[in-house]
């Protein structure tokens, strides 16, 4: 089997989708390489390679929950981060099933939330509620309050940032409410761990490695000792009865490394970032019939999205990338589905011509002005 | 209920941005105070034609329903 690898297709453009996936961080990469040769055992065997390999993985555990604010036993490392949030919400779910089977839920969640919601309401009864957001994305404490008191919950989802927009939402105070009303909460890491803090409150939490820095294939499941969290599959007799089948270690222990790192990094890369994000949006708004989307200030310091009149998103992630950009969109047209995107619906933002603009670690001035040098020219180009 | 509107434009079949950019179009054809009627069956364009409405300063007075089931909203011209 051969494929290209030197130079790679892309040499030139500069990578701004680090939402969708992030680059492999230098320690990941290097903790990978070590680890591929060192954790190659079952952690599970009493042999010494078996008892490295355990090391390793142990090792992971304790550095994911020391950034992440749990404690290692909390910790429990799945193939994705849907499948963590799967597992997180389908779990807590199964824990209440005597109490309700109603999933509360952001309207903003990522659809492996609302997946995993309708997936239990179809097999074993139940119901999702959408609690509405405002106009920059975040999630209305008022209206979550008067769903809990609605009725029993069985769970409250809510996303610690979103994924499109980059908008952070109240968990903190989401999370005394649903304390208040005795419902667990389950929180959706997933585009913002490593980017902020998680905040303490939750039953359950979902994240992905891939999204920031670690290798593909790792998600990390938090499940806060004495909630009430059942599996919802069989369990097998391995190491952590949250997940099932074989462990990962190199990857896992790669994830861990770029968790550490990029938190390590944060004061830095993140202020650098968030000053870039403050220069595209002042770019953009000069920019005629432009609605950026998102809130400007409690917001992912890595992410900023907009939406340009009059233009399909398709083709304005393909024109960029013609000339360079990697950016991603939450129009329709870019979907698998002619659904627009239930995120800028939920924000009464225009769901056409969006463009989704995430920084990496890396990302300069000079990418950012190159970016906004040529928004003008390929809006003139496609609209009509 | 019923939201009436001066001219109707028929999108149907239509995918944004293609409803919005003929409103667009079509709007300035009305005196100012005119309404218009966006017939989509489109789902992007009942976000959508609100959300023009707001960037463009215009009036999102609602929608209705046209006599084949697809979905009429309506817009006044504000300026």
């Amino acid at each position: 089997m051969t494929f290209q690898t030197d130079p790679p297709p892309w040499t030139g453009s500069v990578y701004l989708d680090t939402v969708s996936s992030e680059s492999l961080h230098p320690m990941a990469r290097q903790t990978l390489l070590d680890a591929l040769e060192q954790g190659f055992a079952d952690p599970l065997r009493l042999h010494r390679q078996g008892r490295t390999a355990r090391l390793l993985l142990d090792n992971a555990r304790e550095v994911v929950a020391d950034v992440l604010g749990a404690r290692p036993d909390e910790v429990t490392f799945t193939g994705s981060g849907t499948a963590a949030v799967h597992l997180g919400v389908l779990g807590l779910l199964m824990g209440r099933r005597r109490v309700s089977g109603r999933l509360v839920h952001s309207a903003v969640e990522h659809s492996a939330v609302l997946a995993a919601g309708t997936w239990w309401a179809g097999h074993f009864g139940g119901s999702l509620e959408s609690v509405p957001v405002d106009g920059l994305g975040r999630i209305s404490l008022a209206a979550l309050r008067a769903a809990l008191a609605g009725g029993p919950a069985g769970v409250v989802a809510v996303q610690l940032a979103n994924q499109e927009v980059g908008t952070l939402q109240p968990v903190a105070e989401a999370a005394g409410l649903a304390e208040a009303a005795g419902v667990p909460l389950f929180v959706d890491a997933s585009a913002a761990a490593g980017r902020t803090d998680l905040p303490a409150g939750w039953s359950a939490a979902g994240a992905s490695a891939h999204r920031w820095g670690g290798p593909a294939g790792v998600g990390v499941l938090l499940v806060r000792k004495g909630s009430r969290w059942r599996a919802p599959f069989p369990v097998d007799d391995r190491i952590d009865p949250r997940t099932s089948g074989f462990e990962n270690v190199p990857a896992v222990l790669a994830s861990a490394a770029a968790l550490q790192a990029v938190v390590a990094e944060r004061a830095e890369v993140g202020g650098r970032q968030r000053a870039l994000v403050d220069r595209i949006r002042a770019g953009v708004s000069a920019l005629p019939d432009v609605d950026l989307v998102g809130d400007p200030v409690h917001r992912l310091p890595h992410v900023v999205a907009f939406s340009c009149l009059y233009v399909e998103g398709e083709a304005l992630v393909t024109e960029l990338d013609r000339r360079g950009f990697a950016v991603a969109s939450g129009s329709a047209c870019t979907a698998s589905t002619l659904e627009p995107s239930h995120v800028l619906v939920a924000m009464g933002a225009l769901t056409h011509g969006n463009v989704r603009v995430s920084l990496g670690r890396d990302t300069s001035e000079g990418d950012v002005d190159r970016l906004l040098a040529v928004l003008p020219d390929v809006l003139g180009d496609l609209r009509p | 209920m019923r939201v009436d509107a001066d001219v109707e434009l028929d999108c149907r079949g239509m995918l944004c941005p293609l409803p919005i950019i003929r409103l667009a179009n079509h709007l300035d054809d009305l005196a100012v105070g005119g309404s218009m009627a966006v017939v989509a069956d489109d789902p992007a364009a009942r976000p959508d034609v609100a959300a023009w409405c707001r960037m463009r300063g215009q009036e999102y007075l609602g929608e209705d329903v046209a006599a084949d089931g697809v979905a009429r909203f309506v817009v006044r011209r504000s300026h």
